[in-house]
């Protein structure tokens, strides 16, 4: 069964359609690359599925149950949505880390907040501090960034923002990690190092959705590609055959672009 | 000149000039303590998104910062008597209370158009990372944006700050005996001593010695929070 379904979602900014009848699904552990020009309605799709906008149309299920639903208001409360939110992460194109914490808190600070809600906190309050800063610490090593535990964003390169980041997205375990143009805040040198964390997130079958201009990266690491263009998904197919052999002639254009 | 600082016309003076600036340095630290968190209040009010609330907040804070703070401690003061309303307590607290409550006002409006901006400043993108982490607009608040928003309004709050410690003076107008009234004091008569100019002008050596150390200490706030950026 498919983890995310996602069902006819419209969106409009006043009189401008940003979104049409946008229907797909995404199975466990697979990764779904978003390829698009600019304004092709990408980020808002993401947007969207991180609650982050509200669509004017169409429902959203996570695991067969729906989160979302616009034509149902008891889907849209406040306090339900911050919770249904954990079941997203969202990697943003400009990182967007917390300046004043150190890469570790800025990793730890969002576990932390939800621990204090639990029942026991203040029984177990050291010991379960002690297993987030663990786990924080742990996800730093995985980004190759043990190191840099202790650094504020500032002195850190974008690069290693980027992949505090994703350390801070992921200690949240999100059902599904959504990336937007993770590496186009980035100097050429430095988008390699966090291609490289996303491709081995993809081995380790994280479900992803990844909005990127990376074509190479998309067609060798995505299990499958979405193209869209002014809205609306013009081709979605396996990754190999949607960037080598496009169906759709607009998606052609697109790509002929990228190729030398 | 030895005999001059160690006349007893020297030590009368001085002792009127201190007793007067406690009256400045109270109403300084009561008006900061009040105005900084009612600033902050004023600010959210100013930013509501219930609209009729952001317009009469932005009405008063027009109405406050568009017309002068002396006009405002004269009215504060005068006009509840004569309406009837009610009455300060008699005296010289009663003067204090009456110009505390209209500093605090005053200064709040300032502050929170100060505040406004250091919210506002604070990129979009921190809000929404606070938000898709599944943080609370009271945890975003507290933990995200909060210190963010202090390091931009230090300098511009300083500033204020400043301001107030020599705005303090204003309070004579109602004939709170802080520190310029006394030295005024000297030239109309006050303890047997009249015709005195200097403890007027040395007023300002209060002024200077205080609002040095108060620049020197906001100054250390600003490189306190110069570990981020």
């Amino acid at each position: 069964m498919a983890i995310l379904e996602v069902h006819h979602i419209e969106k409009h900014f006043g009189a401008t359609r940003v979104l049409e009848d946008i229907s797909f699904s995404l199975e466990q552990g697979q990764a779904l690359a978003i390829i698009g020009s600019s304004g092709s309605g990408k980020t808002t799709l993401l947007r969207c599925l991180n609650f982050l906008e509200k669509p004017d149309r169409g429902s959203i299920s996570v695991g067969g149950s729906v989160i979302f639903d616009a034509d149902n208001p008891a889907t849209q409360r406040e306090s339900e949505v911050r919770k249904k939110r954990l079941h997203f992460g969202l990697v943003f194109q400009s990182f967007h880390l917390f300046p004043q914490y150190t890469a570790l808190r800025n990793v730890t600070l969002a576990r932390e907040l939800l621990a204090q809600e639990q029942p026991d906190f203040k029984q177990n309050k050291k010991q379960i501090l002690e297993q987030i800063e663990a786990e924080g610490r742990e996800l730093l090593a995985k980004m190759g960034l043990s190191e840099r535990a202790g650094h504020y964003p500032s002195q850190l390169s974008g690069g290693q923002q980027q992949r505090v980041a994703i350390a801070r997205a992921l200690a949240l375990h999100p059902d599904i990690l959504c990336f937007d143009e993770p590496t186009s805040a980035l100097d050429p040198e430095l988008t390699g190092e966090v291609l490289k964390v996303i491709r081995s997130l993809a081995e380790q079958k994280t479900t992803m959705i990844i909005v990127t201009h990376e074509m190479a990266f998309a067609r060798d690491v995505a299990d499958e590609v979405v193209f869209m263009d002014g809205g609306v998904i013009v081709e979605k197919g396996p990754a190999r055959q949607v960037i080598e052999h496009p169906r759709e002639e607009r998606t052609r254009q697109f790509l002929s672009r990228y190729q030398g | 000149m030895l005999e001059f600082f160690t006349s007893s016309t020297f030590q009368t003076v001085i002792s009127a000039l201190n007793s007067g600036f406690l009256k400045t340095l109270q109403l300084f630290f009561i008006t900061l303590v009040g105005a900084l968190p009612l600033g902050l209040i004023i600010s959210f009010g100013s930013m509501s998104r219930f609209a009729p609330l952001r317009w009469v907040t932005r009405t008063v804070v027009w109405v406050i910062r568009g017309t002068p703070l002396v006009l405002q401690i004269i009215a504060l003061f005068y006009v509840p008597g004569i309406q009837k309303w009610f009455n300060w307590p008699s005296g010289e607290s009663g003067r204090m209370l009456a110009v505390c409550v209209a500093f605090i006002i005053n200064y709040a409006c300032y502050f929170s158009e100060i505040y406004r901006g250091g919210i506002q400043g604070v990129p979009k993108g921190q809000q929404e990372a606070g938000l898709v982490l599944g943080m609370t607009r009271r945890q975003i608040f507290f933990h995200v944006t909060l210190l963010q928003m202090i390091k931009r309004i230090v300098p511009p709050i300083s500033n204020e700050i400043i301001t107030l410690v020599k705005d303090t003076s204003l309070a004579r107008v109602i004939a709170l005996q802080e520190v310029i009234w006394m030295g005024e004091s000297f030239m109309k008569g006050n303890s047997g001593i009249a015709g005195l100019t200097w403890p007027l002008f040395f007023t300002a050596v209060y002024y200077l010695i205080f609002s040095g150390i108060v620049t020197v200490l906001l100054g250390k706030l600003e490189r306190k929070l110069s570990f981020f950026q």
